[in-house]
């Protein structure tokens, strides 16, 4: 819901580019008072962004992170904070990843397979964030506080169930426990670049499919509109026939589905298994990105990239005698710079509409002024 | 009737206020103009009017929240100047708001004592504050615990406790503001009771009303504002309300043009018996039956708070009925959503259009298809047809003469009576059988409200049955086939536009009664 | 905490209707009562883990960070300003007490990780309360940024100080213990006997008044100190007016801004002595030490409905539940039971109020938690950490009405737009 005037596409960049200039500003005075070289920092990160590997590490991680921020994005536009993406993709992760390695699985082929994987891991992110919309619209408990606590439940869930006596076995050769293993037949093949190690995730294009959804269902379709109004003015959506809390499990269910979805691209793509050190955290970086890129299925994109960036670059800055947390920082940072940002803009916009309005219309305002 | 404040024989009490020479401008209106007002001390005065006629204004300003453009303000026989509550507080003045200020988890006693707390070293004395908080509820009969939670008491009780706070504060002038908006019967008695004990021990009232039967029964002085300015200040033994009313209303009735009767047999929309209550067990609306034919507008006229708003919201579907039928062209509708309800073909321009009618922060082709999203132009089946409700808004916008730059522009950057337009535009669009209209042009410039009368009758003379609510007697007489009035929750009394007196419409609105 | 958002499900949660007022004598019964079943569940599970001294000093000793973390929930939202970066907070203070406890003593520690504590609060006290940011995505940021600078700083300073390492500080001493004299042997011989609840009630007593650490002993009179300041003072009162009515606030001309801000500067002062208290009694200041106590702290402030009493009993309960989850499995299975009682219990109240759906619902669990119990040996230990967070999920479920959220929370407050 924007215009696309030149002004309009100016301020709104302004705002998360003014606030990474902030947080680069920030972190460099950081490095230099703990007597570290930004210099050095910033030629650390850029030597190894050069290198085909860390590229392509980049774009897996920023794949997740994009599917994590749709997740949060699509609460975001009920106004709804679904915090609990975090728990609904690890468990989601972790139960599709069992089934995926099941014995029976390998005779199916290779297709049915992977959709029963993913099909899975979107119900069990969907039932999970869908305990919260239930006891929202019949409860009235606030999805923050329920989220929350199902993601701390959901982390319990999956250490009890990772156990060899249940679902998961050892990893022979460590301490690590995993589920079983998906054979071959149940992975997706990812894309090789020269001179990489690791490979594209194959799931690259299921992103970009529901990146193309979130932005295709929301703004050309009934269900996208009606869930935008909702957000936008809850009242004027009543007054227009939705049903509020029809609307506000429908995007809870999608958004729990969506988180579900966070897992696969690294399940199916590199660990084929469920274990200890699967990525944790990925929910709240989600937030991060979705609110960087300011719910925009694009402008997520470009957020979720520049965060795979920062992330994979940041690797390298241990071994040159920096500690790689200076990037997290950042990130922290460039969160907490964004949203202020934004307000910034906000209020500047308003005041020079209400200008705008007071001069050419006063006449009109006052009367509504005055019949109160 | 004189503009004087009346004297009574013999004695000269103190004036508590005096307000002489108001005038207060808006940009492009005058909202107060050389308003005179004498309130003497230990009386209660009355101050009524319609909405709009100036009384808010002119309580912010007697309260301190709005500085006059000309004129004087004198407390006990002195000038004084406020610049915030605060000073009008200090003068002794206090405003028991219509919308309550308390907070419901805190007692009444922190809820009075809040900033202005008694204490006793670093805490506050409980003691000192209960005591006082006591003594004003006896010496006023005001029957207030101070350990009560706010939460667990009635609509009287609190407005009680609001009386208090200003009289903790050392108010001896108390400014009420629509008190009985929210009061059943009983605890109107109750609040008047209290009103005569708080005269007793020397306070002075002021009441801001337009119940003109209750005015009658409390009030010692009546000042009757319109239209910005002060019309008479009587006395209650003086006047009936029949007179009252006409004084509120205007001795002439705008006269309604020559006109072919549209209005066919058939019925559109039936009401039957419709019963609304509020949460807290109030009727808000009782036994409500009528019938709008097709080509017929039935306008209903009242004061804002009688009812209006719930009865829109139960006819659309917003609100629940307690009881009763509504049918639409033979189907009963009593139970289905607000969706199936406009798809029946029912319009709707609501009376708050930033809560009900429109998204601020979308496009004009984006509000277009609010309320209308399920049908063409808009849609065809689940996905929208954006190019058809663009080159529909680009129609609208054309029709209805709405100023805009273009249709990409957010909702709020249009005026008022612009955004107006667009709403009617879109309801007029979907081919609605029945347009349910509630103060369809309330802060819209005299132009804009012109075209809209105009796309609605000729839309009435297309068969459309309309229901329209409106405070604007202009609008109401200009537009309406048959006037009923509402007050209180029900309907009272039914009249043709063409021959009704003000005197009529004036005391069936006020609740005057029908005394000659 | 409704942030803001949607207020669907509202018109069904049903409004709080206040009890009548609890008298001292109610609470008393009530915990003598407690007692009795905990003392007979533990002679029918024989499960003697679940009164004794040592469990209940260990109890003590999880409680504490997971009080102060409620409490510091509480000082903020009672403010109307909802503080999800607590655990953001409590790293800081689990960072200063490190730092400073190794070179100066635990004191220093508790000091250092106030004033780290101190910063946090600050910060979002600037974002939500001077620019109007979204309490929620303030909490968040600073929850992402936080660690990630202690550990930035652990990195810094500890890795090359003796003793600690990249992600850990040097050992830092712990704060002295007291005892009441003599009790410790009474009370010991009495526990050893394992009589029907003389035993209990000694062995409860024992963990209580001996070997009590200073910090728990501040903890508590932060506790008690805070019901006075919040409830018996005028600085209390207005802040509490923020949280509830801030438009009637600055009607009556308290300045909203101050209080909103020192609420939640004190919130991050409360949030980093909880987390100096847990480094200072863990022995050291270590990565990822939190282990989201902020979270359990803000669900002990729910359970206890934000009041100070309420939250240090919910503090308390999950303690304990943590203390006995390291005291082997009998005393963790034996909690199934206690918790299907207590179910059934609620199911009573609910009953009795005329709410028999919910009456139903609450039945129905207590039902199965006793199931579980009986055909079950043991409680799996990975789940127990899960207690806290299903417990404060089903008060919300299925005790609603009584909570009393400050009716304010989260709402963008801007002085002059009322009315």
């Amino acid at each position: 819901m924007k215009r696309l005037t030149p002004r309009a596409l100016l301020l709104g960049l302004a705002a998360p580019l003014g606030a990474l200039v902030f947080a680069a500003g920030l972190c460099a005075v950081i490095l230099l008072v703990t007597s570290h070289s930004p210099a050095d920092t910033v030629d650390a990160m850029s030597t190894a962004a050069q290198r085909p590997r860390t590229l392509v590490n980049s774009l897996n991680t920023a794949t997740t992170y994009y599917l994590a921020a749709v997740a949060v994005a699509v609460g975001f536009k009920m106004k709804l904070f679904n915090i609990g993406v975090d728990g609904q993709y690890r468990l989601a992760a972790m139960l599709s990843a069992t089934l995926a390695g099941a014995a029976f699985m390998e005779g199916l082929p290779s297709f049915l397979r992977i959709t029963m994987t993913i099909v899975a891991a979107m119900l069990v992110g969907a039932a999970w964030s869908g305990l919260a919309a239930l006891l929202k619209v019949t409860r009235g408990v606030s999805e923050v506080i329920s989220t929350i606590m199902l993601n701390a439940i959901a982390t319990y869930l999956v250490s009890y169930l990772l156990n060899p006596a249940r679902l998961a076995e050892n990893v022979p050769g460590s301490n690590n426990i995993s589920t079983r293993p998906i054979n071959e037949g149940g992975q997706v093949t990812g894309i090789t670049v020269e001179g990489s190690s690791s490979k594209i995730f194959g799931l690259l294009f299921l992103a970009l499919a529901v990146g193309f959804l979130y932005w295709f269902v929301l703004s050309r379709t009934r269900f996208g509109f009606e869930l935008k109004a909702t957000g936008l003015s809850e009242s004027a959506a009543v007054a227009s026939g939705v049903s509020v809390k029809k609307m506000v499990v429908l995007s809870m269910l999608i958004s729990g589905a969506i988180a579900g979805l966070v897992g696969m691209p690294q399940l199916l793509g590199s660990s084929y298994s469920y274990a200890l050190d699967f990525p944790a955290g990925i929910g709240f970086t989600g937030i991060a990105v979705a609110l960087l890129g300011r719910n925009h299925p694009v402008g997520m994109a470009v957020a979720a990239l520049l965060w795979g960036f920062l992330d994979n670059t940041a690797n390298s800055l241990d071994v040159a005698g920096i500690p790689r947390e200076i990037v997290l920082i950042m990130q922290g940072v460039i969160v907490l710079s964004v949203v202020i940002a934004y307000e910034l803009v906000r209020r500047y916009r308003v005041a020079a509409e209400q200008r705008e309005v007071g001069r050419a219309l006063g006449r009109t305002k006052a009367l509504e002024e005055v019949s109160a | 009737m004189s503009t004087e404040p009346s004297q009574t024989a013999g004695s000269d009490p103190a004036i508590a206020v005096e307000l002489s020479g108001i005038t207060k401008r808006f940009p492009g209106v005058i909202a107060n103009s050389d308003v005179n007002i004498a309130v003497r001390a230990g009386t209660v005065h009355a101050l009524v009017g319609e909405n709009g006629a100036g009384k808010s204004t002119l309580m912010k300003i007697l309260y301190g929240m709005q500085r006059p453009d000309e004129g004087t303000i004198a407390v006990g026989g002195h000038p004084v100047v406020f610049t915030s509550p605060a000073d009008a507080i200090k003068a002794g003045i206090g405003m028991v708001h219509q919308h309550f200020m308390l907070a419901d988890n805190l007692t009444v006693l922190e809820n009075v004592v809040l900033g202005g707390e008694p204490r006793s070293g670093i805490g506050l004395d409980f003691a000192a504050a209960r005591d006082r908080i006591r003594e004003i509820s006896d010496n006023y009969g005001l029957n207030i615990d101070p350990d009560d939670l706010v939460d667990d008491l009635g609509v009287g009780q609190r407005q009680r406790v609001e009386i208090l706070k200003v009289l903790y504060r050392g108010a001896r002038t108390l400014i009420l503001d629509e008190p009985t908006a929210v009061l059943v019967p009983q605890e109107v008695d109750e609040l008047f009771g209290n009103l005569r004990e708080l005269k007793a021990e020397g306070l002075t009232i002021l009441f801001i009303s337009h119940k003109l039967d209750e005015v009658l029964s409390v009030a010692d002085e009546i000042t009757v504002m319109r239209r910005g300015t002060t019309v008479a200040s009587v006395l209650p033994k003086d006047v009936t309300a029949r007179k009252l009313a006409e004084l509120m209303v205007g001795s002439a009735l705008p006269v309604p043009e020559l006109r072919e009767s549209t209005v066919t047999d058939r019925p559109i929309l039936e009401v039957r018996g419709l019963s609304v209550t509020s949460p807290d067990g109030r009727r808000v609306l009782d036994d409500v039956s009528f019938t709008i034919h097709a080509g017929e507008v039935l306008g209903i006229a009242g004061v804002e708070g009688n009812g209006q708003a719930e009865l829109v919201e139960a006819l659309m579907g917003i609100r629940q009925l307690a009881s009763g039928s509504v049918r639409l062209a033979g189907t009963d509708i009593s139970k289905t959503s607000t969706k199936d309800r406009r798809e029946a073909g029912m319009g709707y321009i609501p009376e708050d259009r930033h809560r009900q009618g429109v998204l601020l922060e979308a496009t004009l082709w984006e509000n277009r298809i609010l309320g209308h999203q399920t049908r063409s132009p808009n849609a065809r089946g689940p996905l929208l047809d954006r190019a058809g409700a663009r080159a529909d808004t680009r129609r609208i916008v054309e029709e209805y003469d709405v100023r805009t730059p273009s249709i990409e522009v957010h909702a709020s950057a249009l005026s008022g009576g612009n955004q107006q337009k667009l709403i009617v535009g879109r309801e007029m669009s979907g081919s609605p059988v029945v347009l349910i209209a509630s103060h369809p042009t309330r802060g819209v410039d005299v132009g804009a409200q012109a075209a809209i009368w105009d796309h609605v009758r000729n839309a009435r003379a297309n068969q459309l049955a309309v229901l329209l609510i409106s405070a604007d007697l202009e609008e109401l007489i200009g537009m309406s086939d048959t006037v009923t009035v509402i007050l209180r929750g029900r309907l009272a009394g039914q009249y043709d536009p063409a021959t009704v007196t003000p005197q009529e419409l004036g005391s069936a609105m006020t609740g005057a009664g029908s005394e000659g | 905490m409704s942030a803001g958002g949607l207020t669907v499900g509202m018109q069904t949660a049903p409004a709080a209707k206040r009890g009548r007022k609890f008298s001292p004598m109610v609470y008393l019964i009530a915990v003598v009562v407690g007692l009795l079943v905990l003392s007979l569940v533990r002679v029918l599970a024989g499960a003697t883990d679940l009164t004794s001294a040592g469990t209940v000093q260990a109890a003590i000793t999880a409680a504490v960070p997971i009080a102060m973390a409620a409490l510091a929930g509480l000082w903020s939202e009672r403010a109307g300003v909802i503080n999800i970066g607590l655990e953001g907070m409590m790293v800081l203070g689990t960072f200063g007490a490190g730092y400073a406890g190794y070179q100066w003593g635990p004191w220093a520690g508790v000091a250092f990780g106030l004033l780290l504590g101190i910063f946090g609060g600050l910060l979002h006290a600037v974002a939500t309360v001077t620019f109007g940011v979204d309490h929620i995505i303030s909490g968040v940021a600073i929850n992402l940024l936080a660690p990630a600078a202690a550990l930035f700083l652990s990195k810094l300073y500890f890795a090359n100080a003796p003793g600690g390492g990249q992600k850990q500080s040097p050992r830092v001493e712990d704060a002295a213990k007291v005892s009441i004299p003599g009790l410790a042997d009474v009370l010991g011989d009495l526990e050893a006997k394992h009589w029907f609840f003389v035993s209990d009630l000694a062995g409860i007593l024992r963990g209580l008044l001996t070997e009590v650490s200073l910090l728990s002993i501040l903890a508590v009179l932060l506790i008690i100190g805070t019901a006075y300041v919040l409830w018996k003072t005028p600085f209390g009162l207005r802040l509490r007016s923020c949280g509830e009515h801030p438009i009637a606030a600055e009607s009556l001309g308290v300045n909203v801004y101050k209080y909103k801000y020192y609420a939640v500067i004190g919130s991050g002062a409360f949030a980093g002595l909880g987390g100096a208290f847990l480094a200072i009694s863990s022995g050291q200041f270590r990565d990822g030490q939190t282990g989201g106590r902020g979270f359990i702290g803000l669900a002990a402030m729910i359970f206890g409905n934000w009041r100070p009493g309420g939250l240090a009993t919910g503090a308390g309960l999950f303690g304990y539940t943590d203390a006995l989850a390291l005291r082997g499995s009998t005393a963790v299975h034996a909690l199934l039971l206690l918790l299907g009682i207590a179910l059934v219990v609620v199911a009573v109240i609910q009953y009795r109020a005329g709410h028999n759906v919910l009456s139903g619902v609450a039945a129905a669990i207590g039902v199965l938690f006793g199931w579980w119990y009986f055909t079950s040996d043991e409680v799996p230990p990975e789940l127990v950490g899960a207690a806290p967070y299903v417990v404060t999920l089903l008060v919300l479920a299925l005790a609603a009405q009584k909570l009393r959220i400050p009716k304010a929370i989260g709402e963008i407050y801007r002085r002059g737009e009322g009315k």
